[in-house]
């Protein structure tokens, strides 16, 4: 069983953002809509491609998650990353928050 | 040093009000991500992992005290407080956001700054030796040559498009600190047997994932000849340059499909129909440009200062950062002060807005007002008195700026990585940092002497990793980081692109394997042998078999 949420970069600032249960945009990976299974993931990329979305956010892909006990957390060490910040400046990123 | 004309200025306005308005466009929904990207690169605009990243132009690496201030400045109003030092003597900001970017360029244009340049296939901001203008060992300033260029590539309405990126790199030094045989056109000054100044043309060079040190296309072309040469060179390419495959286009491939005499005749042929056009430089225009960059008002002054002896008598850690740092200047009683950006477990390059704020103050107090940019990652001081060196050290110091490991193994190049690039495999800067750490002691450090390592995160080989003595490659294994050790590689006069030692090492054994290395070369070495001076000696066996024994 493979879970996957939708990952884009915002438009105005750039900053890493995931889609929601409600079709908004959050910047904490846990609020996100998680898509379990090939169906769903497809169903997710689609709402996350929609054109209107263009004026919101660039770039939107899915990523491997799994649940794990403080939450949802990426597969790809590289994902890993864009949910927290650079590991070189524990001070800046979502991880300083 | 050069200062706009009005047509500079302009042209720089106009493109900063033009970038604007796309922003408000594309923030209105009136253009999509697809039509704005291009518009963004060509501003220097990139999307990375975490957020937008605004490369900043430092045309050949030459920064006056004003420039500095305001980069120090844009760090704090529109980053987070600092800057990224990078390979091409440009500098990166890691978070501006989209819809502040145009502020951010207006502040810049108010200084003679821009991004222009500095993304797209064009050609690139020109970059050149770090002490132009300074060193003892130089013919003349590159500078004059670089602005040149800099005035005939920008906009150029035949090169906008390129096959691909296009990067010309240029040394008035026999001494090459500008990796010029790296380039896609490198240019080394010199004289012909009738002892006037040109310049040798070495083309297809680069790093990448194919790389290649380039080949002389023409060993000696004379300063007014030497634009239409290159408008010839660039035609070539831009005509047989391959563009049905992005990673064959660059014109390293075309030089190696096609071979350096076929490439000759090309550009010869095209030469000869232009060399006599406007682009045929006269003495006297020349004579403009090398004015620009006149040397400033040097006292006279005797080339020993008692006071230097002094200081360095007194402080060994002084001493030790003259012994690395400091380089002989063309003028009797300066030097040329090196300020480390690697501090000992620090990221390489990286400086901070009251950093880039207080070498502006220095440079204005010390130097001229006039600051460097080195592709190693470093800042410069070219023109410092001798008996200020003591007085400046000690300034740099308090502020975490006075390592004295110019050329030493914690004198790291390495590319952002995956801590911030989107293109990353692996992660560069905690690496360079433990390395850094594991040699930071200053006695060992200057014990094993030159020795150059250079890390990327990835195959297109930002952080220089072909041409480190020793390179290390960031790869993805299965979802885990690991390292490719290559050795040999030199970007100096004597450039040669390093070989791959073995199997790769996970995160966790890498420095241990460097030290192994540099263990190995302390127990061959020569008296007078720096570690690539070993390698070239002994070869790639003593070394491959402290890494892996009977593996």
């Amino acid at each position: 069983m493979s879970l996957q949420v939708a990952t884009a970069n915002r438009l105005d600032d750039g900053l890493v953002v995931f889609l929601t249960a409600n079709g908004g945009w959050s910047e904490n990976i846990n609020d996100s809509r998680v898509a379990d299974g090939k169906e769903a993931a497809a169903v997710l990329l689609q709402e996350a491609s929609a054109p209107e979305l263009d004026v919101v956010i660039v770039g939107p892909y899915l990523i491997d998650v799994e649940q794990q006990d403080g939450g949802l957390v990426p597969t790809k060490y590289r994902e890993v990353l864009r949910t927290k910040g650079p590991s070189v400046r524990q001070d800046l990123g979502y991880q300083a928050v | 040093m050069y200062r706009y004309d009005d047509f500079d200025r302009q042209l720089v306005e106009e493109r900063t009000a033009q970038f604007r308005e796309q922003v408000q466009r594309r923030l209105a929904g009136d253009i999509t991500e697809e039509q704005f990207r291009p518009l963004r690169l060509m501003n220097g605009v990139y999307l990375q992992l975490h957020a937008y990243m605004l490369r900043v132009a430092i045309p050949y690496g030459t920064l006056r005290a004003d420039q500095l201030r305001a980069l120090g400045g844009i760090a704090r109003k529109y980053d987070k407080g600092y800057g990224h030092f990078t390979t091409r003597q440009n500098i990166q900001y890691n978070w501006p956001k989209l819809d502040e970017i145009p502020d951010a360029l207006l502040d810049l244009s108010k200084v003679e700054m821009h991004a222009i340049q500095t993304s797209g296939n064009c050609i690139r901001n020109t970059t050149t030796d770090q002490y132009a203008g300074a060193a003892a060992d130089e013919i003349e300033d590159p500078r004059p040559y670089c602005e040149l260029i800099r005035q005939w590539s920008t906009f150029h309405p035949e090169f906008t498009y390129l096959p691909r990126k296009f990067k010309i790199a240029v040394t008035g030094s026999p001494n090459d600190r500008a990796a010029v045989k790296v380039h896609d056109i490198g240019l080394r000054m010199h004289h012909n047997e009738a002892g006037e100044t040109g310049f040798e043309v070495v083309v297809g060079g680069g790093l990448g994932r194919t790389p290649f040190v380039g080949k002389t296309v023409r060993d000696f072309i004379g300063k007014n000849d030497l634009f239409s040469y290159l408008e010839a060179i660039l035609r070539v390419y831009n005509r047989f340059g391959r563009r049905d495959n992005k990673y064959k286009a660059r014109i390293k491939i075309l030089v190696h499909e096609e071979g350096i005499e076929k490439i000759r005749d090309l550009v010869e042929e095209e030469w000869a129909q232009i060399k006599d056009g406007s682009l045929r430089v006269s003495d006297e225009e020349i004579a403009q440009y090398v004015e620009q960059f006149a040397p400033p008002a040097f006292e006279d002054l005797s080339d020993d200062s008692p006071e230097l002896a002094l200081h360095k008598a007194e402080h060994r850690r002084f001493a030790n950062w003259v012994q690395s740092n400091v380089i002989a200047h063309k003028q009797p009683g300066y030097a040329i002060a090196n300020v480390s950006l690697k501090p000992i477990g620090g990221i390489p390059g990286d400086a901070t807005d009251v950093q880039m704020e207080l070498v502006a103050d220095l440079s204005e107090k010390y130097s001229f007002g006039d600051v460097r940019v080195t592709h190693e990652q470093n800042l410069v001081l070219p023109h410092v008195k001798k008996a200020d060196l003591f007085a400046l050290w000690s300034e740099l110091d308090a502020a975490g700026l006075g390592t004295g490991n110019l050329g030493y193994v914690t004198d790291i190049i390495a590319c952002p990585g995956l801590d911030y690039c989107a293109l990353a495999t692996a992660r560069s800067i905690p690496l360079s940092q433990r390395i850094s750490e594991r040699f930071g002691d200053m006695d060992r450090q200057h014990d094993i002497g030159e020795l150059k390592i250079k890390i990327s995160g990835c195959i297109n080989a930002c952080g220089h990793h072909h041409v480190g003595h020793i390179g290390i490659l960031g790869l993805d294994k299965r979802g885990k980081e690991f390292y490719q050790i290559t050795l040999g590689g030199d970007a100096s006069e004597n450039a040669a692109i390093g070989k791959i030692a073995g199997a790769g090492f996970s995160e966790a054994e890498v420095v241990d394997a460097i030290e192994s290395l540099v263990t190995k070369y302390i127990d061959t070495r020569d008296p007078g042998e720096r570690f690539i001076d070993t390698y070239r000696r002994v070869g790639m066996d003593p070394f491959k078999e402290v890494l892996y024994g009977d593996r």
